[in-house]
């Protein structure tokens, strides 16, 4: 098969699909935070925290939803210790989302050891297993690639959807997105700016943890350290690439996770020619350059990273 | 809930701030200690008595402190600038590779010409490495914070490619790691059969150096008023796109030492371990000493305790070492809280 066929294989796209599942949850989750003026640089750690939440829950006998409202509360709780810090403080969210980062990190590494003192290779569970929905999933390629995935894949594209109607559709999602924009009108409005923030960290670091979550309870049936391996700062990139907007940020996580899938089955073909290190570093390479492409026309939330105290200006 | 503004903190209460972080950081982590089912109170004199209690003991802290110096002051002086570099950890392992491609016998020079070739060299990667991020900032407006994060793991990849590759020892049995520098290119150690290196009385010097230029130099001046207010500073006449260049070629290059120090002056050669998170730690190291480049010499010494301590307790207590991380993590955030309440009383309503 040469490396273009690949690209009408329905594996290839099936695999595209996975991959892109726990960004999603994690793009969405960040453009939340971030529409509402909150640069969340806690997601790479929440994720971790996620990651071994869920999976630890059903190692410990609960059943695998379960595990995924775990994750999302231990997101939803490291998102109010940053909102916290951050909107009511006012604190940098640079400094305070590297923190949340490594705490999280930390706290769950420490977590890990304490619970598992002894083993050396990490216990496996019983993951979310494929789903096809009747009659879509035999329709070649396409139907293949979107309907015989987990369901927490489904869970993933059916959040984009709740996300994007909540923003846009909605007084609470007109309320997010001015909270970013020009949060004195929705002081104005008699809305409290700071609730709202925390709100949205806090939903928006839910997600990030169960985007966490689908790698140890979906891709995978284990957790390892330092699995997350630079998701999260992808993530924030797919933001900024999707323009804030979640169908783009959508668009933009299946092709990164295409090109992803794509880099994979080139290194096996290339049969060692080409250093694999040299394809490991393209998804980085690649969010690098996405940025860059997109900058020039980035639209920033207004009040993006610019803390909020009633009654000035 | 409202900030006001409070006058400027006596030196005193300046320097009770970091304690009562400290303070707070041992209470928070302290129900970690009763988690694991120890007592806290033993457990902290543990890790003290690891990091301080014996010469063995303060001459591996301070071993440990080298590497956070420099990522410390690399850290302080780009985010005074308010150029957020997150990426100590790439520009560290840039210094490592030049430090083995330049000292593994390319330069046949004495040692007191090769290594200040050497740190020269290494600077300059380390600072070009940063530069980038920092033109992609001031050209494209993309945000430095994400770039300088994605290019630790280009680079920690590129490591493992070249320790594959090129730069692979041909007597490694097959271990991932390049050549030992030669003799001429090692910093000698300060105490005969010690461990640690003059790569310590380096970064000493170091912070005194990027102490002057922060107060003394017109240089240290524009980047407090670009850290400050970039758009005030552009309208006295600083030149900020410039300035940003120049801090990142410092910063980027003093992370780079670090890299330097621990191949030249510890470890010998290069390895995929080089580094366990000094780049991370760096930000919290500048921050417990708040970006002041002095106090960075003892928050990378306190904070170096910690890990140095937390190894030896675990060896002890049942109480894992990843207690020293969450430590590290959480005296981070317990600091800029503290910072805050140094310039502001929180009033509510």
């Amino acid at each position: 098969m040469d490396a273009f066929e690949i690209l009408f294989t329905a594996s290839f796209w099936v695999a595209a699909i996975r991959i892109a599942s726990p960004l999603i949850f994690a793009t969405m989750g960040e453009l939340i935070c971030e529409r509402a003026g909150v640069l969340n640089l806690g997601i790479e750690g929440i994720m971790t925290a996620g990651a071994f939440a869920g999976w630890f829950t059903v190692y410990a006998g609960g059943d695998l939803w379960t595990g995924v409202l775990v994750a999302a509360l231990a997101g939803a709780m490291f998102g109010l210790l940053h909102a916290t810090l951050t909107v009511p403080l006012g604190l940098s969210q640079h400094v305070v989302g590297i923190g949340i980062t490594l705490l999280a990190t930390s706290l769950t590494y420490f977590i890990y050891r304490l619970a598992l003192p002894e083993v050396t290779s990490p216990p496996k569970i019983e993951p979310f297993q494929p789903l096809p929905i009747p009659g879509l999933s035999k329709i070649p390629v396409l139907g293949e690639a979107l309907f015989s995935q987990t369901p927490l894949t489904y869970l993933a594209f059916l959040t984009v959807a709740v996300v994007a109607w909540v923003l846009y559709r909605t007084p609470v999602g007109l309320a997010v997105r001015a909270a970013g924009e020009n949060p004195s009108a929705v002081e104005a409005q008699g809305i409290s700016v700071t609730g709202i923030r925390i709100g949205a960290v806090m939903v928006g670091s839910a997600l990030m943890a169960v985007g966490g979550a689908f790698l140890t309870m979906s891709a995978f049936n284990s957790f390892f350290f330092e699995m997350i391996n630079g998701r999260g700062w992808i993530c924030i990139a797919l933001v900024v690439f999707g323009s804030w907007r979640p169908g783009k940020a959508l668009i933009g996580a299946i092709l990164f996770a295409a090109f992803d899938a794509y880099q994979v089955r080139l290194q096996q073909m290339s049969g060692g020619i080409v250093p694999y290190q040299v394809f490991l570093m393209m998804p980085y390479a690649l969010s690098i350059l996405a940025l860059i492409l997109v900058a020039r026309r980035a639209t920033y939330p207004k009040a993006l990273m610019i803390p909020y105290q009633k009654g000035e200006r | 809930m409202r900030l006001e503004p409070k006058p400027a903190p006596s030196l005193a209460l300046t320097l009770l701030f970091p304690i009562a972080a400290i303070v707070a950081t041992l209470l928070i982590t302290s129900l970690l200690v009763l988690a694991a089912g120890a007592s806290p109170l033993s457990v902290f004199y543990l890790v003290a008595k690891g990091a301080a209690g014996s010469q063995f003991a303060l001459l591996e802290t301070l071993t440990r402190a080298t590497p956070l110096i420099f990522t410390g002051l690399a850290v302080a002086v780009a985010f005074r600038a308010k150029l957020w570099n997150i990426g100590a950890e790439a520009q560290l392992y840039v210094g490592g590779i030049v430090t083995v491609v330049l000292g593994t016998g390319a330069l046949p020079l004495p040692s007191i010409i090769l290594i200040p070739v050497i740190m020269l060299a290494v600077m300059l990667a380390g600072g070009l490495l940063l530069l980038g991020p920092a033109i992609l900032k001031t050209r494209f407006g993309v945000d430095e914070v994400v770039t300088t994060l994605l290019l630790n793991f280009i680079v920690l990849l590129f490591v493992s490619m070249l320790l594959e590759g090129v730069l692979k020892d041909p007597m490694g049995l097959g271990w991932p790691q390049s050549q030992k520098v030669i003799a001429e290119a090692q910093l000698p150690r300060i105490i005969q059969g010690k461990r640690l290196h003059y790569g310590f009385v380096i970064a000493i010097v170091s912070a005194i150096v990027v102490w002057v230029i922060m107060k003394k130099t017109v240089l240290g001046y524009e980047m407090r008023a670009v850290g400050h207010n970039p758009e005030g500073a552009r309208f006295v006449g600083i030149p900020v796109n410039r300035v940003l260049m120049k801090t990142a070629l410092l910063s980027g290059g003093l992370a780079a030492l670090a890299g330097f120090s621990e191949v030249s002056g510890l470890k010998g050669n290069l390895t995929l371990d080089l580094s366990p998170g000094y780049g991370y730690s760096g930000i919290v190291v500048a921050m417990l000493a708040m970006l002041n480049p002095l106090g960075v010499i003892a928050s990378a010494i306190f904070v170096a305790g910690i890990f140095v301590g937390a190894d030896a307790m675990s060896r002890v207590a049942k109480v894992p070492s990843y207690i020293a991380d969450v430590m590290v993590a959480t005296s981070l955030l317990t600091m800029v809280v503290a910072i805050l309440l140094t310039r502001f009383r929180v009033r509510w309503r």
